[in-house]
């Protein structure tokens, strides 16, 4: 049989002929297996949605209980079945919850990994590498320009301008999901002991992350906070409100911004950030292919991001590999990610010269 | 090395101009002599490392590196030093040992012969890490673009006592690296070095582009116009040394000696002072466009056949000191007086002349002036105006940019709506994001008929939150991929329309709808706007008529931050 009668794309996103369901589809259709709580993955006005526990949980917080007709939780490992076709979650290291689902039928086995990254991360079960025959990975950082550095090094960047500056507070965008609750993480980590200021938009995750077991340390609303409180302190709010009014309220501050893509000089600079951060939820260039040997596939499908390098590097090392071409992803941390991109992008389904994010 | 790439490093981020001296200074503070000399030295341009080519850093990063990878990031990354840097294969464990100072790197590469150059460099890159690397090479190559001017790195200094950064620029003509006088004296542990140039530089006076609204609050009996002159601001410095025999010295609006590109003017000169104006190409006693003058511009030798076919001249608009008397502090009208003095007992075939007074009666009649040129004064020499200036009779010569004595108002630019049909990613500033537009205007009889064909490409005009947005749409809306070109979505009901202003109109055998655009960039996005009703290409070749009268030719740019016109 050919891989694509268990998986092929669609407009709306990959999809299974033989089980009949959709994998992180970007508009409302009957069944869909989701990886993981980003918006650009996790759309609400599905039918009936399977995803992991805090996966489900995190799409009730963000678009109410009521964000599908059903839903069905799976555990990391368990093997279930949907029309026929095997269905398996398992960690695949982006965020809380996220998950690789991997596809089983008639003797050929997919793993759709969603975004993933096999570094360590306090907040997000360790990626694990699932053998198959086709692998479909994100190319987000598909170059072999990125080789994200040791996020310890990157946050003892924050802490010394901290030290340096004590009389500034230190804004840090970061994406409301996942980087924030990790880079609390790795602050803690590093020894910061103050409270943490949050941006409303956090509130509400970080309290999940803090059920689910993590450790995050004293946060507080920033607007709580008065100014000998903001003073020297890390306030953490979503890429988007670095160049919104709400920062006007912090005067003088220093602007950080924590993503893979602060490695790009230019980027960060076109966004005024002032102390980027290399903080990345993605693989990076050598991690890409290590989680790609891992798998030990045949073929390589690249869904988002740099695809033409990594289909490159794939070809040579002797694998079947080519490109999806799949938009409608990468709003977190992909091309579309800056401070001035909206902080959750709603679905980019409209026609061509009718875009309601930029339409007047 | 070390504290220098850290430096900057800072430096490629910090927007703000007061911030990026107090790193300055705080390194030169904190970092012995001779090391801090040579990096004053390449942060003013200074330095000069010729054997270090582009050329030989893609060599051996094509050694190291599969050639299609290096090719994919370096279009992503838009800029080679960092991306060779990023790329750079680095054994391990060479980063143990103690990366160089940059007083040995500056050493080696002055001194070493062309066939060292591969090894040396190649030892420096694996002893570095990421930002040394980078460091490293924009300093050997020469293209450190870190948004740190020559003045801004001498404001540095003086922020180490008490000196005025003008006072810095006084003695700096006649010092070379390492400085070592130079921080004695501005931390006020030495004398005041002398300096030996008697014709020194002097910070030149700039001007605010005037708003329509600005107009209405000033008085026009309070100003004096004049042409704006489509050329390259110069200063002529002429001035007779210790030894009795004249100094000329031109310099650019920034303080860069480029009297060595320029020998027939400088030669021609015949003054004692210094004189402000416009370096124009006068062939015939008629000024040339600026396309022209390009010709002469970034050329390596300045060969007699060159200098012969594009004379340089200056025409005058200012006189800052005349026969060592300082005008700076008199008024405009009073300088005006001293200059027309000093051009009248000029001779004749010194390639010195002046730039007119434009008489005006009424802001009205100034906007007519502006408007037509030719017909006000300008005859002959009307393409080479780009608009009028307006300086306040009592104008003082102050530095920089002060709000309020000089306004520049330039001629109104044509606008049409066009639709975009291929985006490039940019490099530099805007590298990694499509940022290099192809638009096009239908051929047929009503909007919206016949074909798209191109008619020019802008890279610039709109705001980062706009590029951000046109960047979404090209990557959700690409239907043909040409190598880094991608082709985007344009029928008449579907695509992306944009606002596109520009300076004028040329015929064009280069492009297939036969014209060319002067300096077009995208004033607005026009998502409310179908492309079937975007405009046509008659549209366009209608303007080419209206303006024949004063047809102004494509022009790119060099040094005046101007877009290459129409390029395909």
């Amino acid at each position: 049989m050919r891989p694509e009668e268990l998986l092929h794309t669609t407009p709306q996103g990959l999809y299974s002929p033989a089980g009949d369901f959709f994998i992180d589809p970007t508009r409302p259709v009957a069944r869909a297996l989701i990886t993981h709580g980003h918006s650009d993955h996790a759309r609400a006005g599905h039918g009936a949605v399977m995803a992991t526990r805090q996966t489900l949980d995190i799409m009730a917080i963000r678009y109410g209980e009521a964000f599908a007709g059903t839903v069905q939780a799976a555990d990391y490992g368990a093997r279930i079945e949907v029309n026929g076709v095997g269905v398996g979650f398992h960690p695949a290291g982006h965020i809380l919850g996220s998950a690789q689902i991997a596809l089983d039928w008639r003797g050929c086995t997919i793993v759709a990994s969603g975004d993933y990254k096999p570094g360590a991360d306090p907040t997000a079960l360790p990626f694990a590498p699932v053998p198959c025959h086709v692998f479909i990975s994100e190319a987000t950082f598909g170059l072999p320009v990125f080789r994200h550095p040791a996020p310890a090094d990157e946050i003892a960047k924050l802490m010394s301008s901290l030290a340096l500056f004590p009389e500034r507070a230190h804004l840090v965008g970061a994406y409301a999901l996942g980087k924030a609750q990790r880079v609390m993480a790795l602050l803690r980590a590093a020894g910061h002991d103050r409270p943490i200021l949050l941006h409303g938009a956090m509130e509400k995750l970080t309290a999940y992350y803090r059920t689910q077991g993590i450790d995050l340390g004293e946060t507080r609303p920033a607007r709580d906070a008065g100014p000998a409180e903001r003073a020297g302190a890390v306030v953490l709010c979503p890429p988007g409100a670095l160049a919104d009014v709400w920062s006007r309220r912090f005067p003088d501050p220093v602007t950080a911004f924590a993503s893979g893509w602060m490695r790009i000089r230019a980027r960060a600079r076109q966004n005024g950030v002032e102390l980027p951060l290399i903080l990345s939820d993605h693989a990076d260039w050598d991690e890409l292919q290590v989680a790609i040997r891992a798998t030990g596939c045949e073929e390589l499908w690249v869904t988002h991001g740099q695809e033409d390098a990594l289909v490159h590097w794939a070809t040579q090392e002797g694998l079947r590999a080519r490109p999806l071409h799949m938009v409608g992803y990468g709003e977190e941390e992909g091309e579309g990610a800056t401070p001035d991109a909206p902080a959750d992008a709603p679905a980019p389904d409209a026609p061509a010269g009718v875009n309601p994010e930029v339409a007047p | 090395m070390n504290r220098f790439a850290a430096l900057l490093d800072r430096l490629a981020y910090e927007p703000r101009r007061n911030g990026k001296i107090r790193l300055i200074a705080d390194y030169f503070r904190h970092t012995p002599d001779p090391e801090r000399g040579w990096a004053l030295a390449a942060l003013t341009g200074a330095l000069s490392f010729r054997n270090a080519k582009p050329g030989l850093i893609r060599q051996l990063i094509g050694e190291r590196t599969d050639p299609v990878l290096f090719a994919l990031s370096y279009d992503y990354v838009g800029d080679l030093s960092e991306t060779v840097a990023l790329m750079w294969p680095a054994p391990h464990g060479l980063n143990d040992t103690e990366p160089p100072s940059l007083e040995a790197i500056v050493h080696a590469f002055t001194h070493m012969g062309r066939a060292e150059m591969p090894a040396v460099l190649t030892s420096l890159l694996d002893r570095l890490d990421e930002t040394g690397r980078w460091a490293l090479l924009k300093l050997i190559t020469g293209g450190l673009r870190i948004g740190v001017s020559a003045r801004l790195a001498k404001t540095a200094v003086a922020a180490l006592g008490d000196h005025a950064p003008d006072a810095i620029e006084l003695v700096w003509p006649g010092l070379a690296p390492p400085y070592a006088e130079l921080f004695a004296w501005a931390e006020g542990h030495g004398p005041k070095p002398e300096t030996e140039d008697p014709a020194p530089f002097r910070p030149v006076m700039l001007s605010h582009p005037l708003e329509e609204a600005d107009v209405e609050k000033l008085d026009p009996a309070a100003f004096r116009a004049e042409w704006k002159w489509d050329g390259i601001r110069v200063q002529a410095a002429r001035a007779a040394g210790p030894d009795g025999r004249h100094v000329t010295r031109l310099y650019s609006r920034t303080g860069e000696d480029i009297s060595g590109a320029f020998p027939d003017l400088a030669e021609a000169l015949a003054f004692d002072g210094v004189v402000d104006g416009e370096l124009l190409i006068l062939r015939e006693e008629r000024v040339q466009s600026f396309n022209v003058l390009q010709q002469r511009l970034n050329r390596k030798t300045v060969s007699a056949k060159l200098m012969l076919e594009f004379p340089a001249h200056i025409r005058a608009y200012d006189l800052l000191v005349d026969e060592g008397e300082d005008l700076r502090e008199q008024p405009f009208d009073a300088r005006r007086a001293r200059l027309e003095a000093l051009i009248s007992a000029h001779p004749a075939e010194g390639r010195l002349d002046l730039s007119p007074l434009v008489p005006f009666p009424s802001w009205d009649a100034l906007a007519q002036a502006r408007a037509d040129p030719a017909a006000h004064g300008a005859g002959a020499d009307a393409e080479a105006v780009e608009g009028v200036m307006l300086k306040r009779a009592d104008s003082l010569y102050l530095p920089g940019r002060p709000k309020g004595p000089w306004w520049k108002w330039k001629r109104d630019p044509h606008s049409v709506d066009a639709v975009l049909m291929y985006a490039q990613r940019g490099h530099g500033k805007r590298s990694s994001y499509y940022s290099d537009y192809t638009f096009g205007v239908w051929t047929g009889e009503t909007s919206g008929t016949g074909e798209l064909v191109p008619v020019g490409k802008a890279y610039f005009g709109f705001t980062d939150a706009e590029l951000i947005e046109i960047d979404r749409f090209v990557r959700r809306h690409t239907v043909n991929r040409f190598g880094p070109v991608r082709e985007v979505v344009h029928t008449p009901t579907e695509g992306l329309v944009v606002e596109v202003a520009f300076e004028g109109l040329a015929r064009s055998t280069r492009h297939r709808s036969g014209l060319a655009m002067r300096f077009p960039r995208i004033a607005r996005l026009r998502w409310d706007k179908p492309p079937g009703e975007a405009d046509r290409l008659e549209t366009l070749e209608k303007m080419i008529g209206d303006e024949s009268h004063a047809p102004r030719t494509p022009a790119a740019v060099l040094g005046k931050q101007r877009s290459p016109a129409g390029e395909m």
